[in-house]
């Protein structure tokens, strides 16, 4: 299929590829730019694994259109530490385990990251709300909210 | 990983572009925010050769107050910004709380409003990947011979599960419609009919460009949802009422609901209310009318006896709420 050119940023660095208009935006991160921490869960838009940052706004990267992207900045789980250091929500899944089989992970520490920008001190039930397209099979949330509230409470 | 079906995107940035590009390509589906036509399209339920995306087009994507006090939302306004903007928006609670209640805080970043309206309709038999339908040998809706939930008949009875239309309706809402022969405006009921397979009554090439809503005065609004999981499903069933009362007597009232049949709908014969004292007994006339104007069928997990039972009592509870509403 004919490729155009889709220039936008990706965890804060410049990129251009050659994209075909069907792809999406979950396909392009995963096989063109080589970033497999987003993950794919579900048949469309139903369990919010595949979810990243789109200008600073949780968006689900299967059901997106890479080419509706273009000159946005997105951001996926591989942009959240920096210099080798987790990012205060990483840490939170970490400490809190927040984590089981870990596959909802990359998608939930993308929508709480995403509140916590807009919102840096939510209740719980803003967290939930926030997370609220975000399903795991392993946790039962418990621990996923207490993370997030970690990071919050960890945010200087 | 399976790709989509190979397709053309065109990114317009004015309607009367997008409208020139509808006409040019009769393969054509408009995209606004994707989490209904690009689902469908991984599914394999919707086939656009080429798909036209709106959300560049800034006409679309604004919220006004209009001189008349009524509100003016564009088609392509995210549910987000609708919540973000309670000044303009607080008057219309109904509207609110149907947009609050669609699908998950994500899935509002994008989900817009034209496209809320537009939305498919919706069915069991419908709602599946390539694999299980075509081991059910699909259904009337999508290349198939037969409706499974009605095997008889020659008709879809996919539901509507949008929840702003009952919102819009109760509230006097108008859409606002661009074709190719120009701009026209209808009550919004009017752009639905009963009919699964074809539940829109747009003509070839036509977009709603806005909603327009009447200044809100005195008139009390809310909805009411019931769906299976709180944090994401589309409604079993829904129901928005807009009232005004004198504190004593019902002055005016609108009914709509969603999820019950193949459209929302408004109901009808509530001006024999008008003047009575409201109360409990007003609300058991209001839930007496609604059965005869509604069919439910097995198109969802619950059976139909549950929804009309659950809409009934959605109905009486939030007339409740508005009339002791301060
Ligand atoms: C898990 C999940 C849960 C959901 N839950 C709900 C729910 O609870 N309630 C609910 O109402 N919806 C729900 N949805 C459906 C959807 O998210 C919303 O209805 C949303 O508002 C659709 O808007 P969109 O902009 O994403 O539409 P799109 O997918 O872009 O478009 C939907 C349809 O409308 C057409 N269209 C779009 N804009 C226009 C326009 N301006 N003029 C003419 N045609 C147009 C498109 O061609 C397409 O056929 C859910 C979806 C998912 C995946
Ligand atoms: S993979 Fe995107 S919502 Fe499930
Ligand atoms: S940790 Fe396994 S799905 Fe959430």
């Amino acid at each position: 299929m004919a490729k155009s050119i889709l220039r936008l940023t990706v965890n804060g660095s410049g990129r251009e590829d050659a994209v075909p208009a069907n792809m999406l935006l979950v396909d392009y991160l995963r096989e063109v730019a080589g970033l497999t921490g987003t993950k794919i869960g579900c048949d469309g838009g139903e369990c919010g694994a595949c979810t990243v940052l789109v200008d600073g706004r949780p968006r689900l990267s299967c059901i997106s259109l890479a080419h509706t992207c273009a000159g946005r900045q997105v951001e996926t789980v591989e942009g959240c530490a920096t210099d080798g250091r987790l990012s205060l929500v990483q840490k939170g899944f970490h400490e809190k385990l927040g984590s089981q089989c870990g596959y909802c992970t990359p998608g939930m520490i993308m929508a709480a990251s995403g509140l916590l920008r807009r919102n840096p001190r939510p209740s719980e039930a803003e967290i939930r709300e926030a997370l609220s397209g975000n399903i795991c099979r392993c946790t039962g949330y418990v621990k996923i909210i207490e993370a997030v509230q970690a990071a919050a409470e960890g945010a200087p | 990983m399976e790709y989509l079906p190979e397709f053309d995107l065109l990114r317009p940035n004015t309607v009367d572009e997008a409208l020139s590009l509808r006409r040019e390509r009769p393969d054509a589906r408009f995209l606004a925010g994707g989490t209904d036509l690009i689902v469908n399209i991984r599914r394999g339920i919707a086939e656009p050769g080429t798909v036209i995306d709106l959300t560049g087009i800034a006409e679309i994507r604004r919220i006004a107050r209009q001189d008349d006090g009524g509100l003016k939302i564009g088609a392509a306004v995210t549910l987000a910004e609708l919540l973000e903007r309670p000044e303009l928006t607080d008057e219309y609670q109904a509207l609110r709380e149907a947009a609050a209640e669609v699908a998950a805080s994500s899935h509002r970043e994008v989900a817009t409003v034209g496209g809320n309206l537009c939305l498919d309709t919706r069915c069991l038999y419908y709602n599946q990947s390539e694999w299980w339908r075509s081991a059910n040998a699909y259904c009337l809706k999508h290349r198939g011979e037969v409706c499974h939930v009605a095997p008889s008949g020659k008709h879809c009875f996919a539901a509507f599960s949008g929840d702003l239309a009952p919102a819009i309706m109760a509230l006097g809402g108008t859409a606002e419609i661009a074709g190719p022969d120009g701009r026209r405006t209808a009550p919004l009921g009017e752009i639905y009919q009963d009919d699964g397979a074809a539940h829109l009554r747009l003509a070839d090439g036509e977009m709603i460009s806005a909603v327009q809503l009447p200044a809100a005065g005195t008139w009390q609004s809310g909805y009411a949802k019931a769906r299976v999981r709180a944090a994401i499903d589309f409604p079993l069933a829904g129901t928005a009422i807009a009232l005004r009362t004198d504190g004593r007597a019902l002055e005016d009232i609108r009914v709509a609901l969603t999820g019950t049949n193949s459209c929302p709908i408004l109901i009808a014969g509530t001006d024999r209310l008008l003047g009575e004292a409201v109360g409990e007994e007003m609300a058991e006339q209001l839930v007496a009318m609604l059965p005869k104007q509604i069919q439910p069928m097995s198109s969802t997990f619950t059976p139909p006896g549950y929804r009309r039972k659950v809409v009934a009592n959605l109905a009486r509870s939030l007339f409740q709420r508005l009339i002791e509403a301060p």
